[in-house]
């Protein structure tokens, strides 16, 4: 980890008070943003999620990992309200979401991106930012047809995404259509859009699946202005380097249930963690085992 | 041959009241298809709810003609609710499915012989339109115009008034798809679940497209209605509901020009080979070094092969339509 990083008060406030947190599944966080309870969902005869207890600390980078299959983006969808479970409560900010739709997940101030980027192609850039705004007048149908009902609050909106834009290097592709973007850049402007939605806690996808080393470096950066304004990150990712490299927590998942949780490097010591990964004959050859 | 006479009918057929009800039926098509992405085949079905709105209200209701307007509004409301329900949070293939099944279910009701008293059963409803022609400030036997721009003053009356909605809802929907509304809608077509991940109540947003788009559709069954002077329950056939497509995708989905203009070269270039077939085929049938290509009696369906044909090479040479964007064409599947 990088010894001369400074962390913004509030990402010091997160990692201090997890600092004592206990490292072992389903532990309980001082300030939890999230918190889900016996969440289970089966397709069919299969368990893909069976999360007993998960807490996530309020202002952490929280990174879930796991291997293929151990349930982690079904997770996401039941907690956005993309699915529903067949049992379990979760909590957001202490409101019960178990009733709530996916629409209005957003507009209580959690947003989500999705592990196959979800850029709008027929849109330009600029128009893609501004859809990200909630509440907005011009919206309603027969708001539609009056611009002066909408345009102030259009002229604000449109600031807002044009300053995030520029903070997301996206801000030359302005008004070019979102198709025309590379895998990369569409990975950007789908963070960019979340953060138009004004959110508490953003939960990211996978937000590294093919995107470049350089621009690798840049969305972690992103992700920790994230947290340096104020905002939760809980995200998926495979790349073990980035998640060593930005998260506060590391929750660990495998067939569905949460294996183990601590800070990065408690995680790459835990011995759960490596079996989930290898497999149980880690280290044995081959060879060896075939014999045997 | 005469030319000049197959060139005065396209031109005509450019501006005539055809291509005025087919305009009004494609815009409203184009809100739900080419905005909102909604494959709704039934179209004809809300064209029906203009039509016998209009027509209830003397067969039934015995209100007056304005009460049309209402009541096919209520209509289409009901019937979008009712197709929309069960299908807006499916797939965009099962709503083409419904849709197109409702629309058949719709003529089969109105033409029934169960419902005779309130729908005309197969022969229709004839007696509403009067105060409508009370309205025409037209000598209605006179010929207004010079050629070939030469119309009755019925029919100058009717073209009047549907160019007018044209005109006006071309204007109503180009506001509302370059408002914020607009761009949720489009956005739907692209990624629904992207746009809920946003916040948006798309399961609503579709069902306001299916019903504003049914709305203006409304008008089209009702401008048809009032040219025709009556309602008859097989000019609301699948049949429609195709051509109208057809003339939207010549145009250009997506964009207001595409879905006036369209329609009016669909009927341009309808009338076009109908004509030349005609004249073609006037004096005896026509052949080519002694085989017979086509007679008199064939002319209608040779017509529709020709259009078929030039829609298919359309389709291969310029998807986008005449208006459409060849951009906004190649982003797909990337």
């Amino acid at each position: 980890m990088d010894a001369e990083r400074t962390y913004s008060e509030l990402a010091q406030r997160a990692r201090a008070a997890l600092s004592s947190v206990q490292a072992s599944p389903g532990v309980a966080k001082p300030d939890p943003i999230l918190l889900a309870e016996n969440v289970r969902r089966n397709f069919g005869g299969v368990t893909a999620v069976d999360v007993a207890h998960l807490e996530v600390q309020r202002g952490s980078i929280t990174a879930l990992i796991g291997p293929n299959g151990a349930g982690k983006t079904t997770l996401f969808n039941l907690l956005t309200g993309f699915d529903t479970p067949d049992n379990g409560e979760w909590m957001f900010d202490s409101k019960n979401l178990k009733k709530v739709v996916a629409h209005k997940t957003a507009s209580l101030g959690m947003v989500r991106t999705f592990q196959l980027t979800k850029s709008l192609t027929k849109l330009s850039v600029i128009e893609n930012m501004k859809l990200g705004a909630t509440h907005q007048m011009g919206e309603k149908w027969w708001n539609g047809l009056l611009p002066f009902r909408y345009r102030k609050q259009e002229a604000i909106i449109e600031r807002r995404a044009d300053e995030l834009l520029k903070r997301f290097k996206l801000d030359h592709m302005r008004d070019q259509y979102a198709g025309t973007l590379s895998g990369g850049q569409r990975k950007l402007l789908e963070m960019a859009r979340a953060l138009m939605t004004n959110p508490r806690l953003v939960m990211l996808d996978e937000p590294m699946a093919g995107v470049n080393p350089a621009l690798k470096q840049s969305l972690n950066e992103h992700i920790r202005g994230l947290r340096d304004d104020g905002m939760t990150v809980l995200f998926v990712e495979h790349d073990m380097d980035m998640v060593h490299d930005i998260s506060d927590w590391v929750i660990v998942m495998a067939e569905g249930r949460i294996i183990a949780e601590g800070t990065p490097d408690q995680i790459s010591a835990n011995p759960a963690v490596i079996e989930a990964y290898l497999g149980t004959h880690q280290g044995k050859s081959l060879l060896e085992e075939e014999n045997a | 041959m005469d030319f000049i006479k197959i060139l005065e009918n396209t031109i005509s057929a450019f501006f005539g009241i055809d291509a005025a009800y087919f305009a009004l039926a494609a815009i409203g098509l184009n809100i739900q298809f080419g905005y909102t992405g909604l494959l709704n085949f039934g179209q004809s079905a809300f064209m029906a709810c203009g039509a016998y709105g209009l027509g209830m209200t003397s067969q039934y209701f015995g209100v007056g003609m304005w009460w049309g307007i209402l009541i096919g509004i209520a209509l289409v409301i009901i019937l979008g609710l009712l197709v929309g329900i069960p299908t807006l949070r499916l797939r965009a293939d099962y709503l083409a499915i419904v849709t197109i099944a409702t629309a058949e279910i719709v003529r089969l009701v109105v033409r029934s012989v169960r419902f005779k008293q309130y729908f005309g059963g197969s022969d229709g409803i004839n007696s509403f339109s009067t105060s409508f022609r009370n309205l025409n400030p037209f000598d209605p036997g006179a010929q207004y115009g010079i050629r070939p721009f030469q119309y009755s003053g019925y029919s100058l009356w009717t073209m009047i008034v549907g160019w007018s909605l044209v005109i006006i809802f071309s204007y109503l929907v180009y506001m509302l798809m370059k408002s914020p509304w607009g761009r949720v809608v489009k956005a739907i077509r692209e990624d629904e679940d992207a746009v809920r991940s946003l916040g948006k109540n798309v399961y609503s947003y579709k069902m306001q497209s299916l019903i504003i788009g049914g709305v203006v559709g409304m008008f089209s069954g009702m401008i048809f209605a009032l040219d025709r002077g009556s309602v008859q329950p097989d000019n609301y056939s699948r049949d429609v509901t195709f051509y109208v497509l057809t003339a939207l995708v010549l145009g250009g989905v997506a964009k207001v020009r595409g879905s006036v203009i369209g329609p009016m070269m669909f009927w341009g270039l309808y009338v076009f080979s109908d004509n030349f077939l005609r004249e073609l085929t006037k004096d005896k049938p026509f052949s080519i070094f002694g085989v017979g290509i086509i007679q008199k009696a064939q002319v209608g369906p040779v017509n529709y092969m020709l259009i078929g044909l030039g829609l298919m090479l359309l389709m291969t040479f310029r998807p986008q339509g005449v208006f459409g964007s060849k951009e906004e064409m190649a982003l797909d599947g990337r």
